[in-house]
């Protein structure tokens, strides 16, 4: 018992330092050397700083943005320290009201258009940092961005189109929309 | 569901199943008790450590000293994530400055981390230093996934070896699972995923400015801690112009790595693999679904090589698709069918060549519905727990899925060797079912299934469904379980049965509204991780140093052969009608009632 325990705790101490502190230094030196870009965070740099992540989300009110996913972190929404989805079930009458509320947010945005809102944009992301929509929501929001920005609405489906990543490989996950990318496009155009 | 939905899970069963032969060939070399290449290439190292902590490799243990060593191991692995988080705010490596645990989380969080569970019933990205990740969580993952093909192995053993004593040594089991096979795997997965934008650094949190300013809601609090209410009996809030955000950074993308690997699930960040920094692309998904099946798939056929037939293997391992594709394609389906609540909106759910549609809530727009929908599915047949959707919000048909193959036992894939172990229980009892059935002594790998066997695997079959009903009744009666829920009616009840069910069948996913991190539930949860995840193991162990005492009977014209499709059917009944049996009467209450009213 004694002779077992004295191999246990040698054993867990210098498996700590081989798979606690060897391994880590070990990918973080690779992947620094890598991939250093996106181990740092895949860090938009404007001028020197940082402005945003190409990974994380922000959160969008205004007409002339393309809007986020709804996010349900707190205190404040795409709360990078407090990544969250809802977790409201979908028989929860308060998951409905949000939605609701979301559309309506929509339609007096742009009263005009009155197509069925795609999906992802009245429903929070898993993440509650989710960085991109579909193009359906995409599509659904160049109306109004053109109109408010005073731009042809080619303009800025040329400006959305240059943001889309498709299915990566062809097959995997889903295309989508980069909005982050898609405003700073927009406000520098 | 879309085309591109069934070819994701198309590809994603091929290249598993390609990878099955190489990686479990290479497993059976690693635990091979004679000499050989992979042995000889990492000897020296193994021979310093074995030096240093004062272990004979050449020993071999009876089936009790092989549990007490596990468990010594492990109760010194518990201390440690312990004495870590509770001691974090004076130890280096916390940029952010976090403040020690409670003690009830950090027996919990131990527990959880020692057991393969991973439950989490805190955020990572607002808790936990880099030093308590690195060194206690991260270390915790490795030697637990390390436990488990440890004792699967010894479990082998037990059929291979004959008129024996011993079913081998602890120390050179665990240290060869993490030296051969979970470090250089891990390493690779790391540097795939830090290519795909997982982060790995030490920095502190990067602020950047917002683009547009957020705006803060926050309940006001008054001294006491309680929440002031006005005149109305609603929260008094104040709000606050929100101009930065904070981009969480830090060594994550080695710590993922081994999260799926080893069946773990403990997410760096709070959303697990729902965060982009966690899981950043569909292929970043892709690695991680497959390095979830990786090992258990593998180990099918490294125990069919270590016991001298293959096709025992593969038996087991068609076993286990047999249940897991059809659940697959019902989870996907149910998602994609959307949610019916929304039905009277203007929302347009369709899947297009422009959306996923479906049910987005919860979900990432990169990976939709099919990779959330199949994610859900592997990690929960296997006991990895991970998420990269909140199954809370999934549909009530689409969250039953999740729940139900937990409730199963683990088994199908599972965790690392712990999936197999349960499995090879499960196994015992089929063959003592058909045994039964045409009045001979059961027979399975060359040895006789007597009273003591199958008193062990009854065990470790029951003592996961005993916890989850008994601990379930337990929170839905006491006003501390209730009070954690967050959604009504039904589904407030499937919060509570899914938490159970996972803690009890070491899984660790959650319907993430219950707030689980109150003084009730750490402890309740714990229980069930330690008992369901050491009983059962023990339980094995006792199986396999009874069955090494045995001789070896050659087979007979009577003898059931366990490798056909009879007998591949039969274990898939025996599993799906311990766990039908068991939790339905529970899943009427939660799921399937919810489904009812959402189509009414």
């Amino acid at each position: 018992m004694g002779r077992l325990l004295r191999s246990a705790i040698v054993l867990l101490l210098l498996m700590t330092v081989i798979t606690g502190v060897l391994y880590p230094l070990a990918v973080t030196g690779v992947a620094q050397v890598l991939f250093p870009s996106k181990a740092n965070g895949s860090l938009i740099v404007k001028d020197g700083k940082p402005v945003g992540s190409a990974l994380i989300g922000q959160s969008f009110t205004d007409p002339k943005y393309f809007w986020s996913r709804p996010s349900a972190t707190t205190p404040q929404p795409n709360n990078g320290l407090n990544s969250s989805g809802s977790n409201l079930g979908p028989t929860n009458p308060a998951l409905t009201d949000a939605v609701k509320q979301r559309i309506d947010a929509l339609h007096a945005a742009d009263p005009s258009n009155t197509a069925p809102v795609p999906v992802d944009l009245v429903t929070a992301s898993g993440s509650g940092l989710d960085p991109e929509i579909s193009l359906a929501a995409a599509a659904y929001q160049v109306p109004r961005v053109a109109r408010v920005r005073g731009m042809s609405q080619a303009q800025v489906q040329a400006l959305v189109d240059a943001a889309t990543t498709g299915r990566q490989f062809g097959i995997l996950g889903e295309p989508r929309v980069n909005v982050l990318k898609l405003n700073m496009a927009l406000d520098g155009h | 569901m879309t085309t591109f939905d069934f070819f994701q899970v198309v590809l994603y069963l091929a290249v598993l199943l390609v990878l099955v032969k190489p990686v479990g060939s290479y497993m059976a070399l690693a635990f091979s008790d004679t000499p050989n290449g992979v042995t000889r290439f990492g000897g020296g190292v193994e021979r310093v450590l074995y030096r240093l902590a004062g272990v004979d490799a050449e020993q071999q243990m009876g089936w009790r000293k092989y549990a007490l060593a596990m468990l010594l191991f492990n109760m010194a692995g518990m201390l440690a994530v312990y004495a870590l988080s509770r001691l974090q705010q004076w130890l280096p490596l916390n940029p952010q400055h976090f403040d020690a645990l409670a003690p009830d989380l950090a027996v919990n969080t131990a527990i959880s981390f020692i057991t393969n569970t991973n439950w989490q019933a805190y955020g990572g990205e607002n808790t936990m230093s880099y030093l308590t990740q690195m060194a206690g969580l991260a270390v915790q993952n490795f030697l637990s996934a390390a436990t488990g093909i440890a004792v699967l192995v010894a479990v082998v053993r037990g059929f291979t070896r004959h008129s024996a004593d011993s079913v081998g040594n602890f120390w050179v089991d665990m240290t060869r699972s993490t030296l051969y096979v979970l470090m250089p795997f891990s390493f690779v997965i790391a540097l795939l995923l830090a290519s795909q934008g997982v982060v790995q650094n030490f920095k502190a949190y990067v602020d950047v400015p917002l683009m547009q300013n957020t705006t803060a809601v926050e309940t006001v609090k008054d001294a006491a801690g309680n929440t002031v209410k006005d005149a109305a009996g609603k929260d008094v809030t104040k709000e606050s112009v929100v101009t930065t955000q904070t981009l969480p950074m830090g060594p994550a993308a080695s710590q993922i790595a081994i999260k799926h690997l080893g069946t773990n699930g403990g997410g760096f960040f709070n959303t697990n693999s729902a965060h982009p920094y966690e899981n950043p692309t569909p292929f970043s998904n892709f690695i991680e679904m497959l390095a979830i099946f990786l090992i258990p798939g593998g180990l099918c056929y490294t125990f069919g090589s270590m016991v001298g037939d293959r096709r025992q293997g593969w038996a087991i391992l068609a076993t286990m698709l047999l249940i897991f594709v059809p659940l697959a394609f019902g989870a996907i389906a149910a998602e994609q069918a959307g949610n019916p609540a929304l039905h009277g909106l203007a929302v347009d759910q369709h899947a297009s060549a422009m959306q996923a549609g479906g049910n987005m809530e919860g979900k990432e727009t990169r990976f939709g519905i099919a990779a959330t929908g199949l994610f859900a599915t592997i990690t929960t047949a296997a006991s990895c727990g991970a998420v990269n959707g909140m199954h809370d919000s999934f549909t009530p048909l689409g969250g039953l899925v999740p729940m139900w193959l937990m409730q199963l036992g683990e088994v199908i894939f599972g965790g690392v060797g712990s999936g197999l172990y349960g499995m090879l229980a499960f196994a015992v009892v089929a063959v003592f079912i058909a045994g039964l059935m045409v009045g001979r002594t059961p027979e399975y790998l060359g040895k006789k299934i007597e009273a003591h066997e199958m008193k062990m695997a009854s065990l470790a079959v029951l003592v996961p469904c005993a916890l989850v009903v008994i601990c379930t009744a337990i929170a839905v009666m006491t006003p501390a379980g209730v009070a954690a829920v967050a959604n009504p009616g039904a589904h407030g009840f499937s919060e509570i049965l899914y938490a159970v069910s996972s803690a009890s069948n070491n899984n660790g996913s959650a319907f993430a509204g219950l707030s689980a991190n109150t003084p009730f539930w750490n402890v309740l949860l714990s229980v069930c991780m330690y008992f369901s995840r050491f009983l059962l193991a023990i339980a094995m162990l006792a199986m396999a140093g009874s069955l090494a005492a045995k001789r070896h009977v050659p087979p007979s014209a009577g003898t059931l052969p366990t490798h056909t499709p009879l007998f591949v059917t039969l274990l898939a009944c025996v599993v799906i009608v311990v766990g039908a049996l068991t939790f339905l009467p529970a899943l009427a209450l939660g799921p399937i009632a919810e489904f009812l009213m959402s189509v009414r």
